[in-house]
C-alpha cells in the first residue's frame, strides 16, 4: 500500500485555487450520466449530496434514522469558526489555520488544513444565504463568541443549537434536491458491506431497516460521510446510533483507517450518575467564556456546599496552569487537568469524578438576562438532567468522550487508498489532527461536503466510464450480499446468553480505563487482550431475539458491537505503537516534568494508518509523514 | 421505584397490536428511555423481542422520540422530550401507558415506530431558501434586524418530532409547516419564495392527509420546543395573500 496525499505544488496559500484552476472537470451533459453514493446525513453528508445533486450528478443518499435531518451534527452545540475578521481583533485565514495546526498538535496536513481555514469564510456566507438564523448584533450584523484554543473572537453560533441550524440548512437544501429529483433518499437503511470491483469501490450494500431486505447499489463513487467512532467507549455525547460498520466495513476491503488512537474527550460534559446511564451529556465548550472552572484546594472541602467554600479556598486550576489562555484552554489540555484533580482526590459531588463550572462572576457583571440569552438551553439541559438550578448552584462537569480525530485516510483530494471511495466529515482523519479545536467539526464538515468534494470528486469521475458502471447482480456484488446475509444469520443464531448491550459496555469500560485520556504500555497490552477475548465471547454467547427480515433493533445494535470491539482492538494498537504523547493521545511515559504532553517529532511526526490483512494476521501499519513548511514544529504552549 | 408500563406491541405495519403489560424497575435519575432499555436487556434474555422505539441523540434535539406517555406526547413534563423525561417525574407504583404517535399520516412500523416521512415530503415541498452552494454574497451584506432574526429562530428550533401531530385531535400538521413558514419568511433571503412557499407546502401538506386546524391549541402545548401558534396565522396570513395574488408561473418567462 502506497499513502500518496497527492498535495498540489506551489505555495501553501496558492494550492488550492491552482488545484481548482487545473483540475479536470466533466462537463454538465455528462454529470447526469454518473451515479454517486453518499452515506450519512449530517453536515458533510446532506451538504455534499445537495451539491452533488445540484452539480447534476444522479445522488442516492443514505441515513440510517427514519429522516436525514436527525443526524448527529444537529446536536453541536457551540459554533463554527470562520476567518471572517468582522471583529477587528486581527483574525486571518493564516490565524485560523495556525491555531488548527498548533490545536491539533502539529499532527495534521498543512495543506489540507490551510483549505479548510480559506473555505472556513464561504461556508459562513453560504449559510447565512440559506437562512442559518445565527446571533446577530442590534445593528443587524452577525455576531460572534470565543472558543477554546484561540485568542480571537471567530465563532459564529445560533444560541446553543448551531448544529441544529446548520444542519437543518443543510437538510433544506438536500430536500430541495430529492423534491428536484437529483436526489434519492434511502432513510432507514444502514450501510453493512463495500463493492470493490477490481480494486475501484463500485457500490455498496445496504439492509432496509424495516423490511430487512438486502440490496445493493451500485455507483461510479461511493462517498462516506459516516461520522465518528466515538461510541467504541460505549458512554461518549454521540447519539446512541453513531457507528463505525460503515467505516470498519470499507477498512476490511482495502481502505487505510488512520490514527485510530487519536480521540478527543471533551471536558464538559455532565458526569456518569450511575450504572444504567446510557450516554452522556455534553455542556458546550462555550460556556467556559463565562463560566470558571474550579475545585476544592483541600479534599476536606470537596463535600461542602459549593457556597461555602470561600475564595480563598478554591483551585481554579485552569486560571492558574494556563494564565493567557485560562478556561479557554483547549479540550485535551483542560480534561487532562480535570482528570487530574480528582485523581488527587479534589473531584466533587457524589463519585468524586466532577469540577465545577462556576458562572456566579459572570452573572454579577452581565446580568443574569444576559447569561440567559446566551446559554439558556444548556442551562435547561442541566436542569433537567441533573435537577440542579446552574443560576444558583455551579454546575459539575466532567470530560467525557466527544468526536474522533482518527479515521480513514484520505488524500488531498478526500479519496481513501480504495480508488472511487471518498470520505468526508468526522469520518476521515485529515484536519484536525492529534486534537480538534472546538467550533472546527461543524466547520470541517461543511467545508469537505459544499466546498471540496464537488471539486475533487469531478477530477476522478472524469477519467471513469459511466458505461463501466456494473449492474446489481455483478459477482462483486453479489459475494459481498452473501456475506452481510451469512453474517446476520450468523448473530441470530449463536442465542446466546449476554445482551449486544452488555458486550458494547464491557468494551467501552476496556477501551476507557485503558486507551482513555492517559494511556500506558502495561494497559494497553493488557486492553489487547481483554478485547481479544471479548471478541471471541461476543460470538458465542451473544443473544439477539428475532429475525432478519423485519424491524430488528437488537440485531442492529449487535452488528455494531461486532464491528466495534474490532476497532477498539486497532486503537489500542495504535496506542501502543505511538510511543510519545500528542493531543488527546496521552501517553503516560512521555510527559514533561510538569505534567504536559512531550512530543516526539524526530520519530513520530507521521500519520499512521493500517492496513487490513486478514483475519488471522495482524494489520500493518504505514507512515505518511507530515512536512511543515509553512510552520515550526513548537512546542504547543497555552501557558 | 416499581412501575407498571402498559405499552403497544405491533409486529409490523401490516398486523394489528394491542397494548401488552410489563413490570418495571427504575431509579429517579433514570430517563424515560433508560427504564425502557432495562425492560428490553430482560426481553432480550427472554429471547423475546425488544419493544422497538426511535431515539438517538437522547439530548432532546434530534426529534426521534416518539412515545404518547399516559395521553400526553412526549408525557407529562411541559417542553420536554421522551429522552429529556426522567423517572422522577413519576411515582413508585404508577401505571404508565406507553403508545406510538397515531395519525394516518405517520403509519406505524413496529410497537412504538412510526413513519413521518411525509414531513420530509412537505419540506422537499418548498421548505428552504433556493441557494445553490457557491452563489452566497458575504455574509454581512444584508443586516437582518436583531428581533426579526431572533423570531426567525424561535420557530427554527422545531426539531420535526411530530408531537404537534399526535397531540392534535385532527392530527394536523400546521405548527410543524407553519414554524417552517415562519422561519424563512421573516428572513429577508426567504421573501422571493414566501408566497410559492405557502402555497406548495400547505398543498404537500393537504396530500399527506393531515387534517386542518380548528385552534384546539394542544400542538402548542405538547411541543418539546414551545413552537407558538402564532406561526399558524402567519402561515394563514401567507397562504391567503398567496392565494389571491400569486399568478401561475409564465411558461416562458426566463426562455433565451
Amino acid at each position: 500500500m502506497k499513502l500518496d496525499p497527492r498535495i498540489p505544488t506551489g505555495p501553501l496559500t496558492e494550492k488550492w485555487s491552482h488545484y481548482r484552476e487545473h483540475v479536470k472537470l466533466v462537463s454538465p451533459g455528462n454529470k447526469r450520466k454518473y451515479k454517486v453514493l453518499v452515506v450519512g446525513s449530517g453536515l458533510a453528508g446532506a451538504s455534499a449530496a445537495a451539491s452533488l445533486g445540484e452539480l447534476g450528478y444522479q445522488v442516492e443518499s443514505f441515513c440510517y434514522q427514519d429522516s436525514p435531518r436527525r443526524a448527529h451534527s444537529i446536536a453541536a452545540q457551540g459554533g463554527i469558526n470562520a476567518a471572517k475578521n468582522y471583529h477587528n481583533d486581527g483574525d486571518s485565514v493564516f490565524r485560523l489555520f495556525y491555531d488548527t495546526i498548533k490545536g491539533g498538535d502539529f499532527r495534521a496536513r498543512e495543506a489540507n488544513v490551510y483549505r479548510l481555514a480559506q473555505t472556513s469564510v464561504h461556508i459562513i456566507d453560504q449559510c447565512v444565504a440559506q437562512g442559518v438564523p445565527f446571533a446577530r448584533e442590534y445593528g443587524g450584523l452577525l455576531d460572534n463568541r470565543s472558543f477554546g484554543g484561540a485568542q480571537v473572537s471567530r465563532t459564529f453560533y445560533a444560541r446553543g443549537q448551531t448544529g441544529q441550524q446548520l444542519l437543518i440548512g443543510a437538510y433544506q437544501a438536500l430536500e430541495r434536491q430529492i423534491g428536484l429529483g437529483t436526489v434519492k433518499m434511502f432513510a432507514r437503511h444502514e450501510m453493512l458491506e463495500l463493492i470493490v470491483v477490481d480494486g475501484v469501490a463500485k457500490g455498496i450494500v445496504v439492509r432496509d431497516m424495516v423490511s430487512g431486505k438486502i440490496e445493493s447499489h451500485m455507483a461510479d463513487a461511493v462517498c462516506l460521510a459516516t461520522g465518528g467512532y466515538g461510541n467504541v467507549f460505549y458512554l461518549s455525547t454521540n447519539a446512541k446510533g453513531c457507528n463505525t460498520t460503515a467505516n470498519w466495513r470499507a477498512y476490511k476491503k482495502g481502505a487505510a483507517f488512520a490514527n485510530p488512537c487519536y480521540t478527543q474527550i471533551h471536558p464538559t460534559c455532565i458526569p456518569v450518575s450511575g450504572d444504567h446511564q446510557s450516554k452522556l451529556t455534553l455542556m458546550s465548550e462555550s460556556l467556559r467564556n463565562d463560566g470558571r472552572v474550579w475545585v476544592p484546594k483541600r479534599k476536606e472541602d470537596c463535600g461542602k456546599h459549593p457556597s461555602e467554600i470561600p475564595e480563598a479556598d478554591r483551585d481554579y486550576y485552569l486560571e492558574r496552569k494556563y494564565p493567557s489562555y485560562g478556561n479557554l484552554a483547549p479540550r485535551d489540555i483542560s480534561s487532562r487537568s480535570a482528570k487530574e484533580v480528582c485523581d488527587e482526590g479534589r473531584g466533587v459531588g457524589p463519585t468524586g469524578l466532577g469540577v465545577y463550572l462556576d458562572f456566579a462572576d459572570s452573572i454579577r457583571r452581565l446580568g443574569k438576562h444576559k447569561i440567559q440569552e446566551k446559554y439558556g438551553n444548556l442551562f435547561e439541559m442541566y436542569e433537567r438532567i441533573t435537577d440542579e438550578n446552574p443560576y444558583e448552584v455551579p454546575m459539575r462537569i466532567y470530560p467525557a468522550v466527544h468526536y474522533t480525530m482518527g479515521g480513514l485516510w484520505v488524500d488531498y483530494e478526500l479519496m481513501s487508498t480504495v480508488p472511487g471511495l471518498f470520505v468526508l466529515g468526522e469520518a476521515n482523519f485529515s484536519d484536525h489532527g492529534a486534537n480538534r479545536l472546538g467550533a472546527s467539526a461543524l466547520m470541517q464538515g461543511l467545508a469537505d461536503g459544499y466546498f471540496v468534494l464537488p471539486y475533487t470528486i469531478g477530477n476522478y469521475l472524469a477519467n471513469v466510464k459511466p458505461t463501466d458502471r456494473p449492474s446489481a447482480d455483478h459477482t462483486e456484488a453479489k459475494k459481498a450480499e452473501q456475506a452481510v446475509q451469512s453474517r446476520i444469520e450468523k448473530l441470530l443464531s449463536i442465542k446466546g446468553k449476554t445482551t449486544p448491550a452488555h458486550f458494547h459496555r464491557e468494551l467501552g469500560k476496556i477501551i476507557w480505563d485503558y486507551c482513555g485520556m492517559a494511556r500506558n504500555e502495561a494497559g494497553l497490552k493488557k486492553a489487547l487482550a481483554l478485547v481479544q477475548d471479548l471478541k471471541k465471547r461476543f460470538w458465542s454467547d451473544v443473544c439477539v431475539p428475532g429475525k432478519g427480515e423485519s424491524l430488528n433493533q437488537a440485531l442492529e445494535h449487535a452488528g455494531r458491537v461486532a464491528d466495534f470491539i474490532e476497532l477498539g482492538e486497532l486503537m489500542c494498537r495504535d496506542a501502543l505503537q505511538r510511543t510519545e504523547s500528542c493531543g488527546g493521545h496521552f501517553r503516560e511515559e512521555w510527559q514533561t516534568s510538569d505534567g504536559e504532553a512531550k512530543r516526539d517529532d524526530d520519530r513520530f511526526c507521521h500519520v499512521a494508518a493500517w492496513e487490513y490483512q486478514g483475519e488471522s494476521q495482524d494489520p500493518l501499519r504505514h507512515e505518511e509523514p507530515l512536512h511543515f513548511e509553512n510552520v515550526e514544529l513548537a512546542t504547543r504552549s497555552y501557558k | 421505584m416499581k412501575l407498571k408500563l402498559k405499552v403497544w406491541r405491533q409486529p409490523d405495519a401490516h398486523t394489528p397490536g394491542r397494548m401488552v403489560d410489563y413490570t418495571a424497575e427504575a431509579q429517579p435519575d433514570m430517563s424515560f428511555l433508560e427504564m425502557l432499555d432495562v425492560v428490553n436487556e430482560g426481553l432480550i434474555l427472554k429471547q423475546e423481542e425488544p419493544i422497538a422505539f426511535d431515539h438517538d441523540c437522547r439530548e432532546g434535539i434530534c426529534g426521534s422520540c416518539s412515545m404518547v406517555i399516559n395521553g400526553r406526547p412526549h408525557g407529562p413534563r411541559d417542553r420536554t422530550t421522551t429522552c429529556q423525561l426522567h423517572m422522577r417525574s413519576f411515582q413508585d407504583g404508577d401505571t404508565v401507558v406507553v403508545e406510538p404517535w397515531r395519525s394516518s399520516a405517520f403509519p406505524i412500523q413496529k410497537d412504538l415506530v412510526c413513519d413521518r416521512s411525509s414531513f420530509d415530503r412537505i419540506i422537499a415541498s418548498g421548505g428552504f431558501i433556493s441557494a445553490p452552494t457557491g452563489s452566497a454574497p458575504d455574509a454581512n451584506a444584508l443586516p437582518i434586524r436583531k428581533s426579526d432574526a431572533d423570531r426567525a429562530f424561535d420557530a427554527a428550533a422545531c426539531i420535526g418530532c411530530g408531537a404537534c401531530v399526535a397531540a392534535c385531535p385532527n392530527a394536523s400538521a400546521m405548527l410543524f409547516v407553519s414554524a417552517k413558514i415562519s422561519h424563512l419568511g421573516k428572513l429577508p433571503q426567504g421573501q422571493p419564495e414566501r408566497y410559492t412557499r405557502a402555497l406548495s407546502m400547505v398543498e404537500q401538506m393537504d396530500a399527506e392527509g393531515f387534517g386542518s386546524c380548528t385552534n384546539h391549541g394542544e400542538c402548542e402545548a405538547a411541543c418539546p420546543k414551545g413552537i407558538s401558534v402564532e406561526n399558524i396565522a402567519q402561515m394563514n396570513r401567507d397562504f391567503l395573500k398567496a392565494s389571491v395574488s400569486q399568478r401561475p408561473e409564465v411558461a416562458s418567462g426566463g426562455a433565451g
